[in-house]
């Protein structure tokens, strides 16, 4: 069993240090929003949460094709790890958005595109695990997932797309005005200093939770196949 | 007819085959004899094209597998311990839709030989859900040789059947055989084994550990060699 | 006796027969495109054969959309004002989980008498297998939507058969039958067979039954066909993109 390499350890005190960096930005530097109030800090880490689920399901679909091609199951252990870690920074993004949305929407829960398809998104990778679950031969077990993963990958955009047959509520932050969503503001200068930090610092985080699910991955990994030397 | 080198086959972790080498030289009818998971099954499926092999050469009637697989399924007829026949279907409708899969003109006739040959003709139109496992057993054999194949791999073909049909199975099996036929046949009942192969084979820890022709075992006896070929 | 297997190479085959056919029948090309959609319709003929024959899976649909039907009468108070909104809804819901049970059923008669295996070791391409399979299915599911949709006419005094509506159940059964396939294909692999195929399959889904509920309730709506233009195109666009998909990844599932 190798040790965990220095550059991970310093990256976990990084990680570590870098979230109460941001929780400090989000709670304490950047200024009070004039209609919605402190319940507005939340959005900085549902944001940042949203940013790095996204580009992990990205990665889950990219991980798809190479396993497929490869046949090598390093790639299915690095799938599960970003599928694991995407799916709870997900669900974080979630119910952040909820306590938002309670005051700023007046409900928990609406069925916006961009919630309806997260929705779905969260779905689609439970049932990977619980495909996975249902499989005993390690091979077909990632060969399955690969191509489930992939299914759900190309999907997400269009359940995305269709859904905004209806009309949006969802704020549009970054880029684009929508004349019929609720909540919209602009952002001041602390504002976008917290925003864009809680954005490097949860990517930051990810790759440290990543890193670490991959090696638990490895370690399990190598705990079966000592069983299997064992059992001979 | 069949080349086998260096083959290896992984699940995940667990190594079934080892670098296993086997020949079989054309007209032969070989039993490849073994205990409960030495990987018969697995080497059979591997011979079929139904699973890759992880490592090592399979050249079956002048072609590579994994890459020319269709034309080796040409080649080739599997009889497995499953009737992969549908219930539902008659036997002649069986027989005529692995006609038209192996794209065979004139399928009548060619269905009527086959249904003569495995002695079915008077159940032609009965459904395979009626059959007794015997019958389904023979209706197999015929499906198998319906392309005439020069190959033939028989997975224990005696599972579940009573000693009337084992009997019956003994004489549709020396048939085949007697065409000429490369035969490939797992199995653990040494008795079968005995009265048909020319050649047996014994698969222990994922090679082939003790080969000997007919000549040669009946000297000693067929169990006396299996003993200690396994005893290694 | 001479026989030849029309690929390319010869082989040597000189062995001594038993029977003498003296070439009555004989093995045809067996890459060309003919042989290609011949051997689609071998697997979607023998499908057709046995069920006319059982009646099994498409008596279990219909019963059970059927009664789908009967539960959201109740569940919904279908009155005339409501039924005009949420009919489009109905519809496909009750097509969706009818449509489980069909797939579900198709591919377990493959798997459990090791048809599946016996389909493989037919020298034809894999993907003559997934098309055959879907074109079973989506015969199954368009047989299922033939009887509901006269039955849910008479019931509720509309009329479900107008030109437009019957394109966009037709998209929608070839979305739906097109991933379902794959996933059935998928799901009757793993130990947990039946109860996973509508948990993976409802997610993946759900763009094509939204598409088909939007696109039918504004036909039934008294919309005119470019209204719904958007919906369509969306159906048909996932129609080509998951064909194409699972296409290219049916091998990966039934190979190991």
């Amino acid at each position: 069993m190798n040790p965990k390499p220095l550059t991970l350890k310093i990256l976990d005190l990084v990680s570590i240090v870098l979230l109460f960096a941001a929780a400090y930005l989000a709670i304490v530097v950047a200024p009070t929003e004039k209609v919605m109030g402190d319940v507005q800090r939340v959005f900085y880490f549902h944001v940042g949460t949203a940013w790095v689920a996204l580009i992990g399901f990205v990665f889950t679909a990219v991980l798809s094709v190479i396993y497929l091609v490869t046949k090598n199951l390093k790639w299915d252990r690095i799938q599960v790890a970003a599928v694991e870690v995407s799916v709870v920074f997900f669900l974080t993004t979630i119910i952040l958005g909820s306590i938002w949305a309670r005051p700023a929407w007046n409900t928990w829960w609406t069925w916006d595109p961009r919630l309806t398809t997260a929705a779905i998104a969260e779905l689609i990778y439970i049932a990977y695990f619980m495909l996975r679950q249902g499989i005993d031969d390690p091979d077909k077990r990632a060969r399955f997932g690969a191509v489930y993963a992939l299914i759900g990958g190309l999907s997400a955009p269009i359940t995305f797309f269709a859904i905004r047959l209806f009309r949006t509520i969802h704020p549009v932050v970054i880029a684009g005005a929508n004349a019929e969503a609720e909540g919209n503001f602009s952002m001041s200068g602390d504002m976008l200093t917290a925003f864009f930090f809680a954005l490097f610092a949860f990517t930051v985080i990810f790759i440290d939770l990543f890193w670490n699910r991959i090696r638990l991955g490895e370690f399990q990994n190598e705990v079966e196949e000592l069983k299997l030397k064992a059992s001979y | 007819m069949i080349s086998v080198k260096k083959l290896v086959k992984r699940f995940g972790l667990k190594t079934v085959l080892r670098g296993m080498d086997f020949e079989v030289k054309p007209g032969e009818f070989v039993a490849l004899l073994g205990p409960n998971g030495a990987g018969k099954t697995t080497f059979l499926r591997i011979l079929a094209s139904l699973s890759r092999p992880s490592l090592g050469e399979v050249t079956i009637a002048g072609f590579k597998l994994p890459n020319e697989a269709a034309q080796v399924r040409a080649r080739l007829g599997v009889v497995s311990h499953l009737p992969l026949l549908y219930g539902d279907l008659t036997a002649e409708e069986n027989l005529r839709f692995y006609a038209r899969m192996y794209g065979i003109t004139k399928d009548q006739l060619r269905i009527t030989e086959v249904l003569e040959m495995v002695g079915l003709e008077f159940r032609r139109r009965d459904l395979v859900r009626t059959y007794s496992r015997g019958m389904q057993q023979r209706l197999a054999i015929g499906r198998a040789v319906l392309h005439d194949p020069e190959i033939m791999l028989f997975d224990e073909p005696y599972t579940g059947l009573d000693q009337d049909a084992c009997a019956m199975l003994d004489d549709v099996l020396k048939t085949v055989a007697a065409q000429g036929r490369t035969v490939v046949m797992t199995s653990h009942d040494l008795a079968r084994a005995e009265e048909l192969a020319t050649r047996f084979d014994i698969l222990s820890r994922g090679v082939i550990a003790a080969s000997a022709t007919r000549r040669q075992v009946k000297k000693s006896n067929l169990l006396e060699f299996y003993k200690q070929a396994l005893a290694g | 006796m001479k026989k030849t297997i029309d690929d390319g190479r010869q082989t040597i085959d000189n062995r001594q027969r038993m029977v003498n056919r003296d070439n009555q029948w004989s093995i045809a090309n067996g890459q060309s495109s003919a042989s290609f959609v011949k051997a689609i319709g071998a697997i979607v003929w023998k499908d057709l054969r046995a069920e006319f024959r059982s009646w099994e899976l498409i008596s279990a649909m219909l019963v059970f959309s059927l009664l789908v039907i009967l539960i959201f009468n109740f569940a919904l108070e279908l009155d005339v004002k409501t039924r005009q909104s949420v009919t489009a809804g109905v519809l496909w819901a009750t097509f969706a989980f009818a449509g489980t049970l069909g797939l579900n059923r198709s591919m377990a008669i493959e798997k459990d008498r090791g048809c599946l295996d016996g389909l493989l070791l037919a020298p034809v391409d894999r993907s003559v297998i997934y098309f055959g399979k879907f074109f079973s299915n989506l015969a199954f599911m368009l047989i299922v939507e033939a009887i509901v949709l006269p039955v849910y006419s008479v019931l509720y005094n509309t009329n479900l058969f107008q030109p437009g509506l019957l394109l966009v159940i037709l998209l929608g059964s070839v979305g739906y039958t097109s991933i379902g396939t794959l996933l059935a294909t998928m799901s009757v692999q793993t130990r947990t067979r039946d109860i996973l195929l509508p948990i993976l399959l409802f997610p993946v889904v759900f763009a094509v039954l939204l598409a088909a509920v939007k696109a039918s309730g504004g036909l039934l709506d008294n919309s005119t066909f470019a209204d719904v233009s958007f919906s369509i195109n969306l159906l048909i666009t996932y129609d080509v993109i998951f064909i194409a998909a699972s296409f290219m990844l049916f091998d990966a599932i039934v190979e190991e």
